[in-house]
């Protein structure tokens, strides 16, 4: 077992755990842009494990994945926030 | 030489961007309002995927394309988070989200009418 080796098995516990942390926030968040970000935050996490994966299963693939997830993130952070921003206008 | 380039600086990118990534995610839980969460996860979570990326690059070093679809992650990320943020800080203060109660200084407070969300200057004061 290699030094990366070793390295991609930790990182993918911390992100695992990075998700989980973030989920708790997105299921107690108390106002509705407390959970866009933490949505937001978990789609970051998922292109960080998407890297993670493609350097442990020599599958370059996945980085196109991670450059799609990145833009639909972004669209659905802000179709979020002229939804809210629209909804307090009323 | 050989395996210093292959092995170790992936290896510290990879764990450097999951730490911070990690850091991002107990600020988002951690921190007591809307925007302190953000700063956390925005920055930091931007910052991992950055060195993630360029672990993947500095990994594949001799294949031309997958150090661009790294570099055009990166740039794309750099470009779209801090406009995400904006508009999610930008939405919350117009929804009439609460700041913390220990918040020091609401540069807006006294100068946004909610009502027609416009914005007073400092000269009409």
């Amino acid at each position: 077992m290699n030094v990366l080796d070793g390295a991609v098995a930790l990182a993918s516990v911390m992100l695992a755990l990075a998700v989980v942390l973030a989920f708790i926030r997105l299921l107690r968040g108390p106002s509705l842009p407390d959970r866009v970000v933490a949505f937001d935050l978990m789609t970051s996490v998922a292109v960080g494990i998407m890297a993670v994966y493609s350097i442990a299963a020599e599958e370059t693939v996945f980085l196109d994945v991670a450059i799609v997830l990145a833009l639909i993130s972004f669209l659905g952070t802000v179709a979020f926030a002229r939804y809210l921003e629209q909804r307090g206008k009323k | 030489m050989e395996v210093i380039l292959t092995e170790w600086i992936p290896a510290l990118l990879v764990l450097m961007g999951a730490s911070f990534m990690l850091l991002a995610a107990i600020g988002v839980m951690r921190l007591p309002d809307v925007w302190m969460r953000m700063h956390a996860s925005t920055k930091s979570a931007t910052f991992g995927i950055g060195c993630m990326a360029i672990a993947l690059a500095v990994w594949h070093l001799d294949e031309l394309s997958v150090v661009m679809r790294s570099l055009i992650i990166i740039g794309f990320v750099f470009q779209t988070a801090p406009v995400a943020a904006h508009m999610i800080g930008r939405a919350a203060y117009r929804m009439g989200v609460t700041p913390w109660r220990g918040t020091k200084r609401d540069e807006l407070r006294g100068r946004y009418d909610p009502e027609t969300h416009s914005l007073a200057s400092v000269n009409d004061h």
